[in-house]
């Protein structure tokens, strides 16, 4: 093995070594433990920069190998590997740097640091896996990782149930990613990638089939993603510790649908009926999550449909273009990983100066008190919302471009989500660090130890020059520059952020109050309401089966009851009598053989 | 005037009804334990018949038949010893030896 | 054997066998079993059985009857008291066994093959018949097993009557 084949194998088992160190060795030593992780990390994010530099490589090692089915281990390097591998290394070193001041107090620090290599090492597996099992397995990872994360702070009911619902949620995408794998492997004889390129031609042979199988596939990125209707868990996730969310909104786990459907938008691009759908349900997603977003308290919980938001318009991105080098949709996870990690952990910051205080309204004025981070949560907000020359506004305008090209609605559909990210976050902006303190925590707000601030320093660098990056790295086509998209880009962002300022400026409570955003569209009451309806029809035919089969079965206990009580009136007791029977019985039986 | 099979076999077959009709008639659980030796010899008294009748090449009876005949009453002696004790231990429980009072087989 | 000899016997058998039945008192019909198994030997006898003859005698007249005899003392039977009778179960038991030896009666008349002397022995000059010799060389060459489990069964019954006799059985 050289250089080339050697640096992405070390990438991807250096977390499983961590994690394996810490939670087999390190449980006690909850520093050994912090330390380990981070230098990991860093070692990775190193590992990740020379991985950039090196041409494209394959190496694998065959795992099963029986006729007609194939299965690799192996890691594939190539162009949309090597960005990928950055943004998963570098925001994940930064959350680890973040995390190690974060969760100073924590008890059970080693734990947590130990599943946060776990988590790097299963979202390393997806980026780096070369064939559909291999991603799988690491998908499923990321699903555990990601549940025993959430779940950190166990004892918390809430953290719990919110572990429980987004492992269950990913569950249900993921089995239609098994079956949609499984069809692929079915038409084309092999789950790798590479493979399935070659097998285009068989593949298309038969349309209706191959839509069937990428949307059962897109089912899982659905679940990882959140998208709608699967969508519920990502707000809840927010129950795990601040830099969780941050990593699962930035890097890992969210990232990891569209990094999916990116790596098989060959495939997208054979069903056009496919990703149109994609890109609908993308839209949907994403118009839906903003306006929900208008109308959260939660610092976090806005961030969180921010998210949801922002995945949606990467979905849309893929299907309206998908590109195998990544395309508008891997540009704008690419850009939205550094800012949306910036605003995590700069609402980390918010929250760790405020003694775990989430609600926006209890803030306000903490321009005075933090104003690193204050400037930072700027940066990453204006990079969101799209102001001209940051990372959000390039990448945003590259896929309103792509919507502009193909259909109309979706382009005003993201226009309209573009005006509405710009007033949810200078919502939270406005009412959280400017005006006046709301209430005694917030006066005593201040900035935090150089560990944390320097991860959002680096993160607002990122945030502005993001979108600079050379075309080639996501585009394979050369890309111009539409002042036709660019100003009503800008319009949108203009428009939503003035209405905000309008509206929210020197407020005290929120003026405006719709409950059906505020109560997230009732979806999850609606779901409920599903799962409970569903679950009392399946009772009732269960119970009527039941009742079906236990009154055969009572029949026939009792028919052996009554054939019972009718013989048992022949017992009488009396031996003399029974003797008496069985010598007639003789008698007769002798008079039947010799004599008839 | 010669003795044939028959004789004996009549002489036994009436045997057995006579104890089969002890069995049926008698109400005293010990007679009819006697009632069931007897039918039991007749069952031997025909084999040991049927031993004598069937003379071999050899100019022998056919001993496997008296054979059998040493296997019953073997094995009537040990149903003796065993009824017997059960008996007794009936006669312990219920103060009685009487079969239309040992009527708890039943509905 | 002598056909004299032979109705004596079988008469005497068979008149101290409903003898055995219609005595009310336990002990007068254990007296006549005794006399009728001795009346068995003797039609043993007549039929060249002297091993079983005497093998009746000791176990049968023997041991079996000192058993009962013992039960009836251990229980102190009294003659039966006089029940009154079910009738109809006398006459149907009575009828029953009436039906069976005349069952009995119409199969030996019906089938000749038994309607025919008993063959005569062919020994050798000079000597009687030897039958213990024979009934223990078939037993032990022919019936070995049988007679092996039949000692597992003696011992089996040993041991039942001794557990179902301990006063203690609950």
């Amino acid at each position: 093995m050289n250089n080339n084949e050697i640096i992405p194998w070390f990438i991807l088992l250096n977390p499983l070594i961590t994690a394996v160190l810490i939670l087999f060795v390190f449980r006690k030593n909850h520093g050994t433990a912090a330390t380990v992780s981070t230098m990991s990390a860093f070692f990775g994010l190193v590992g990740s920069l020379c991985a950039f530099t090196l041409a494209p490589t394959h190496t694998l090692v065959l795992w099963i190998d029986i006729p007609g089915l194939q299965i690799p281990i192996g890691v594939q390097l190539d162009h949309l590997s090597q960005v990928m591998l950055l943004v998963v290394t570098g925001i994940g070193f930064l959350v680890h740097l973040y995390s190690t001041v974060y969760m100073e107090h924590d008890e059970s620090k080693a734990r947590f640091f130990g599943h946060l290599s776990l988590f790097m090492f299963s979202m390393l597996g997806i980026v780096l896996a070369d064939n559909f099992a291999m991603m799988f397995i690491f998908w499923e990872l990321v699903g555990v990782s990601s549940y025993l994360l959430i779940g950190h702070w166990f004892t918390r009911d809430a953290a719990g149930k919110a572990a429980n619902k987004a492992f269950m949620m990913n569950r249900i995408g993921d089995f239609g990613f098994m079956l949609g794998i499984l069809m692929l492997w079915s038409t084309a004889g092999t789950v790798t990638f590479k493979g399935l390129e070659a097998a285009t031609g068989t593949l298309t042979t038969n349309p209706m089939f191959l839509t069937a199988a990428i949307l059962l596939v897109f089912c899982g990125a659905m679940g990882k993603s959140a998208q709608f209707p699967l969508h519920t868990w990502l707000p809840d996730a927010m129950e795990g510790p601040t830099p969780v969310s941050a990593l699962i909104h930035a890097a890992t786990m969210v990232a990891a649908g569209v990094f999916m459907l990116a790596r098989i938008a060959f495939l997208i691009g054979l069903s056009p009926a496919a990703a149109l759908i994609i890109a609908w349900i993308g839209a949907i997603t994403s118009i839906l999550a903003a306006l929900m977003a208008t109308q959260q308290d939660d610092i976090k919980r806005i961030l969180a449909y921010s998210t949801l938001s922002q995945l949606g318009y990467m979905v849309m991105a893929i299907g309206l273009a998908p590109d195998p080098s990544g395309g508008p949709a891997m540009f704008h996870l690419f850009t939205h990983a550094f800012f949306k990690a910036l605003l995590f952990l700069g609402a980390g910051a918010v929250i760790h100066a405020l003694h775990h205080e989430q609600d926006i309204w209890k803030m306000g004025g903490l321009s005075k008190h933090m104003p690193k981070t204050t400037v930072t949560f700027a940066i990453g907000t204006a990079a969101l919302t799209g102001f001209p020359l940051l990372a959000g506004f390039w990448s945003k305008d590259s896929i309103l471009a792509a919507a502009s090209e193909k259909s109309t609605p979706l382009y005003i559909i993201g226009l309209c989500v573009a005006v509405l990210t710009a007033f949810y976050m200078t919502r939270l902006f406005v009412v959280a660090f400017l005006g006046k303190p709301r209430t005694e925590a917030a006066h005593h707000g201040h900035d935090c130890p150089a560990r944390m601030t320097v991860p959002l320093l680096i993160l607002a660098v990122l945030s502005v020059i993001a979108g600079f990056v050379p075309e080639k790295w996501f585009f394979s086509a050369h890309q111009h520059f539409h002042w036709n998209i660019a100003i009503p880009a800008t319009i949108a962002f203009a428009v939503g952020t003035a209405i905000a300022f309008k509206i929210y400026s020197g407020k005290d409570k929120d003026p405006i109050r719709v409950s059906a955003f505020r109560n997230k569209f009732y979806l999850d009451e609606i779901y409920g309401a599903i799962v409970a309806g569903t679950q009392d029809v399946l009772a009732y035919i269960a119970n009527a089966v039941d009742s079906l089969i236990s009154g055969i079965v009572r029949l026939a206990g009792m028919a052996a009851w009554g054939v019972g009580f009718l013989f048992r009136l022949l017992q009488f007791g009396n031996v003399q009598g029974y003797s008496f029977v069985f010598g007639l019985g003789v008698v007769g039986l002798i008079w039947f053989v010799v004599f008839k | 005037m010669t003795l044939t099979l028959n004789h004996y076999l009549l002489v036994s077959g009436l045997l057995f009804s006579i104890g089969f009709a002890g069995v049926l008639l008698r109400r005293n659980i010990i007679i009819i334990f006697m009632c069931l030796e007897l039918m039991l010899n007749a069952a031997n008294l025909s084999l040991v018949a049927f031993s004598r009748f069937n003379v071999g090449a050899d100019g022998l009876p056919n001993f496997n038949a008296q054979v059998l005949t040493f296997f019953i009453i073997t094995v009537a002696a040990a149903e003796v010893a065993v009824g017997l004790a059960i008996i007794v231990a009936l006669y312990r429980a219920r103060q009685t030896t009487h079969v239309e009072d040992i009527t708890t087989l039943k509905f | 054997m002598n056909p004299i000899l032979f109705y004596l016997f079988s008469i005497l058998m068979l008149g101290f066998g409903i003898a055995v039945v219609a005595n009310r008192n336990p002990v007068a019909s254990a007296m006549s079993l005794v006399v009728s198994f001795f009346c068995l030997a003797a039609l043993y006898v007549g039929l060249d059985a002297y091993f079983l003859a005497s093998i009746q005698v000791v176990v049968y007249a023997g041991a079996v009857m000192v058993l009962f005899l013992f039960i009836i003392m251990l229980l102190d039977l009294k003659a039966e008291q006089r029940r009154k009778f079910n009738k109809l179960a006398i006459g149907g038991g009575a009828l029953v066994a009436l039906a069976f030896a005349a069952q009995l009666v119409g199969v030996l008349g019906s089938h000749p093959r038994g309607d025919k002397p008993f063959p005569e022995l062919k020994l050798p000059v000079g000597e009687s018949l030897n039958d213990l010799q024979h009934v223990g060389e078939t037993l032990f060459s022919l019936h070995t097993l049988p007679f092996q489990v039949i000692g597992v069964l003696i011992l089996v019954a040993t041991i039942g009557v001794i557990v179902i006799s301990k006063r203690e059985l609950k």
